[in-house]
């Protein structure tokens, strides 16, 4: 698995500044002759409240220093923090706060692009990492919602079952190569990652939500296109 | 009238078209047909035309004709708004494939504009526990896009309106996605939070989270905290007529998001982290914010609970520093 640093220094090919700081990973980094902010996490961190509002900060600053500039986000989480203190508090509303500077990120000019590079799971993923334009993992992540001996424990449907039945779709195992059969993730970035970096940074800002039409091409959501095109085109009732 | 709308005005729902009575003990539909004007919803993609989940029955599990959402367009106080409400009874009002597609078609659809006239508002009834773990990674997508179709109904000027009053509360993506939206409205025995007891005790035991406590539920995630933080901009009673009136007051304010706006949001959410940094309870929240007596809370009926948490938020505060 790859560590932060060693990211980074393949994906700007040694030239950045991201640090760690305070749990969190933030500073720029240079790409053909162009700058890209870079806010994210590590060490599989569990997303609480604090963590969220942290990430949240250097979005914002982002924003307010650095007008358009490109923004990619690190994605390494367990998830949403499962504590009390973090629902008490409203990790909801903290997480929700994140989700909102990345959007008004968006409507400002940045370009918005993550990679999980380690682990992305449920929550945390959904609030870090899924709310940009384009989502990719390098090849070795993990993603998930929940592992198979938990889901089987939830549903009360026998493991075998769910193991049979992830040999045939992508829709409820792990897996970086089910989340890109959806449209979840764009595509998987392989070495050499600085390329695959630069080719992301060519896309348009901006563009609309494609992810439901990709996991129609794809084969991974045979439904979902299908259901949200019929649902924004259906006529007015008479 | 088009070939994928149908008139859903039968005789059940007419019974439920008087507008008093619990919100939480009603379906999906008859949440609707109450809480709109008498016989303006009509259902987009009804179950007629069977738009079932593809996945369950590979589980062996059985499938509900709307998947457990209904959707469509109706009017509330003579204004157009599209409306989207969570079949408590099927899977806990989870998420799956199909499910979540209808939501994010109906925003998408509130974003672009019906019929090119913005509508005055979405209400999304959300009764849920989050993803459906039969078809999780479709669940999990479909809520990223359900958050990014609000976005974009907001950015087009049309306020999206949650409504938490059902028995499965409001937990996982759908709690974060709510304080998204413009704005919450909550009755007492609504719960908002992204992960649920069961889950926070699964994951670190009994010690942390009693899930079988249900006053410590409530009092961690129920209307009443979520009302006294700020989080939820209403709280009703569980009256079907309450969450009319309100969201009815709602409707044609969007909040625009702006920069400015989120970072008003921001220094309150730094304020409030620190302020309760110590806080292990939510009584201890309730005191520091000068409530006398917090014990009493979870008792009080609500307009004598709404006194008191206005003077809390220091009127209006929190509202206005809500992105």
């Amino acid at each position: 698995m790859l560590d932060w640093k060693t990211l980074c220094d393949r994906l700007f090919l040694g030239d950045h500044d991201v640090m760690l700081e305070d749990g969190v990973l933030h500073g720029s980094g240079n790409i053909g002759g162009r700058a890209v902010a870079v806010v994210g996490t590590t060490e599989h961190a569990a997303i609480g409240a604090q963590l969220a509002m942290k990430l949240a900060a250097r979005v914002l600053a982002v924003v307010r220093e650095h007008p358009g500039r490109p923004i990619l986000a690190l994605v390494d989480t367990q998830g949403q923090q499962l504590s009390r203190f973090d629902e008490l508090i409203g990790n909801n509303a903290c997480l929700a706060h994140l989700a909102k500077c990345f959007a008004v990120a968006r409507q400002r000019g940045h370009r918005l692009i993550s990679v999980v590079y380690s682990e992305a799971v449920s929550g945390g993923f959904l609030a870090l990492g899924m709310l940009a334009d384009e989502t990719y993992a390098v090849e070795d992540a993990q993603i998930r919602v929940m592992a198979l001996p938990a889901m089987s424990r939830v549903t009360k449907l026998p493991l075998e079952q769910l193991e049979e039945l992830c040999r045939t779709t992508s829709i409820l195992g792990p897996g970086v190569a089910n989340f890109v059969a959806l449209g979840c993730v764009e595509d998987i970035w392989q070495e050499p990652l600085d390329a695959c970096l630069a080719a992301a940074l060519e896309k348009p800002a901006g563009g609309a939500d494609r992810r439901a039409e990709l996991g129609a091409q794809r084969g991974g959501r045979i439904a979902a296109y299908d259901v949200t095109e019929r649902v924004r085109n259906c006529a007015q009732p008479a | 009238m088009s070939a994928c709308i149908l008139e859903s005005g039968n005789a059940r729902d007419d019974a439920f078209h008087v507008h008093a009575g619990s919100y939480l003990e009603r379906t999906a539909r008859q949440r609707i047909a109450a809480l709109l004007d008498e016989r303006s919803f009509t259902e987009i993609l009804p179950p007629s035309e069977r738009h079932v989940s593809p996945h369950l029955p590979m589980l062996g599990q059985p499938v509900a004709l709307d998947d457990g959402v209904v959707i469509g367009e109706g009017r509330l106080g003579g204004a157009p708004v599209l409306i989207a409400a969570q079949e408590p009874a099927f899977m806990g009002g989870s998420v799956g494939e199909v499910h979540g597609a209808k939501i994010v078609g109906l925003l998408q659809r509130a974003a672009e504009g019906v019929a090119n006239a913005c509508p005055a508002g979405v209400l999304l009834l959300l009764d849920t526990g989050g993803v459906r773990l039969h078809e999780a990674n479709a669940g999990l997508t479909a809520i990223s896009e359900i958050q990014r179709a609000v976005f974009d109904a907001r950015a087009a000027g049309v306020p999206v309106i949650v409504l938490i009053g059902g028995g499965n509360g409001c937990y996982g993506g759908l709690g974060i996605v709510s304080k998204c939206c413009d704005y919450v409205i909550v009755s007492e025995e609504g719960r908002l939070a992204v992960s649920g007891p069961e889950v926070i005790e699964a994951a670190h035991g009994v010690e942390e989270f009693d899930a079988r406590d249900r006053a410590l539920v409530w009092r961690t995630m129920g209307g009443k905290h979520r009302y006294i933080l700020g989080d939820a901009d209403d709280i009703v009673p569980d009256d079907i007529a309450a969450f009319r009136s309100a969201a009815q007051r709602r409707l044609g304010h969007p909040r625009p998001l702006s920069l400015e706006a989120v970072e008003r949001e921001h220094a309150m959410l730094q304020q409030r982290l620190q302020r309760f940094a110590d806080c292990r309870d939510a009584t201890q929240i309730w005191s520091a914010l000068g409530i006398a007596e917090p014990q009493r809370v979870p008792l009080m009926d609500i307009d004598a609970f709404t006194e008191i948490a206005d003077a809390a938020r220091e009127k209006g505060r929190g509202e206005n520093n809500h992105a």
